[in-house]
């Protein structure tokens, strides 16, 4: 499965939700797929997108909350599992887009193929951890996990494919924070 | 009351309602405060750039986050705060220890208690330097800043001040 269309099965299922996305061409696919102002695209601070999503989940216990991370991204900050796996976020959905390599910077190897990220996850007390490399079990799984409470973790195992020439993020980082701060208090 | 709890009361007064970072020595007693205060929350963080990022999230939700950590933390922060807090404007008080201040403490904190200051001029966030006699004022001072500019603002604490 490609990572722009495992972006898709979770974005057409999404209603509210908030969703922090890593930066690279996570943010770019997503947006790309569907701008929606619940999105908050991270384009620097890399690693940081799950501690952004548990500031979040922490303080909107009531709404879901998603992290869209990539393989590079976890292994940068591997500590804000272990945070959410203190805090425990009910509310929280980590799904990790994992193609094994840094792919905005020219697919040079992440070490995600050799460590299994959902061990740590386990280890770090997420509620339930899955690790899905098709379609349409991805759907399956996410449908559910739309559901269900958390900390839930998903390693979507994805191939390295992406668009030559995809768009960025066209919104300025300010509007990108201002939609993101109207669509909390909607 | 201790000059702890006079900064913890101040920065609640003030409406700071959600405080993440990692310890130092200096910090501890507000530290203590914080984590035994039933109307706020502390969350122990495992590294400083983790921290700000949190607040940043805690801050998107409608919170006035408060990052604590020691001024080696904010080697790890520069980052987050560069290319986070700064482009998105997202303000964020930092309580940084300042170890090796004048040089007098254990070889590990000279450089960066050396340059703190100069650090956080060359990345562009304003900074008060604690003392005991203001401290309501550097709360104050810090607030102001923040809301004028949307950027983080750092309090300096040194050795002795709380």
């Amino acid at each position: 499965m490609k990572r722009k269309e495992a972006i898709k099965v979770v974005v057409d299922l999404l209603e509210k939700e908030l969703v922090v996305h890593a930066n690279g061409m996570i943010c770019r696919e997503s947006f790309t797929a569907c701008d929606r102002m619940e999105n908050f695209y991270m384009v620097g601070s890399m690693g940081l997108a799950s501690s952004i999503g548990l500031g979040l989940a922490i303080s909107l216990p009531h709404r879901k909350i998603i992290i869209f991370d990539g393989d590079g991204n976890v292994l940068m900050n591997l500590g804000s599992l272990t945070m959410i796996g203190d805090l425990l976020p009910k509310n929280l959905l980590h799904i990790v887009f994992d193609n094994e390599v840094y792919g905005s910077t020219g697919n040079q190897r992440t070490i995600s193929g050799t460590i299994k990220l959902e061990e740590i996850a386990k280890s770090a007390r997420y509620s339930r951890v899955e690790k899905v490399k098709e379609k349409d079990e991805f759907k399956n799984v996410i449908k559910d996990c739309l559901k269900c409470d958390g900390p839930i973790f998903i390693l979507v195992k994805v191939s390295r494919e992406s668009d030559e020439g995809i768009a960025r993020v066209s919104h300025t980082t300010e509007t990108i924070k201002r939609r993101f701060i109207s669509a909390i208090k909607d | 009351m201790s000059k702890a709890e006079e900064f913890v009361c101040g920065l609640k007064e003030k409406g700071f309602n959600f405080f993440t970072g990692v310890p130092c020595t200096i910090l501890k007693d507000i530290i203590l405060l914080l984590e035994s205060d039933p109307d706020t929350i502390y969350i122990p963080s495992v590294r400083e750039d983790a921290a700000v990022g949190i607040a940043a999230g805690a801050y998107l939700s409608g919170k006035s986050p408060v990052v604590l950590m020691q001024n080696s933390g904010l080697g790890y922060s520069l980052n987050a705060i560069a290319s986070l807090n700064l482009i998105y404007k997202i303000p964020t008080l930092i309580i940084v220890s300042w170890r090796g201040f004048e040089g007098k403490d254990a070889p590990e904190h000279l450089v960066m208690g050396k340059i703190t200051p100069r650090l956080l001029e060359t990345i562009g966030l304003p900074y008060i330097i604690l003392t005991p006699d203001k401290i309501a004022k550097a709360i104050d001072e810090a607030v102001r800043e923040m809301e004028n500019k949307m950027i983080p603002v750092a309090i300096l604490v040194r050795k002795g001040i709380i």
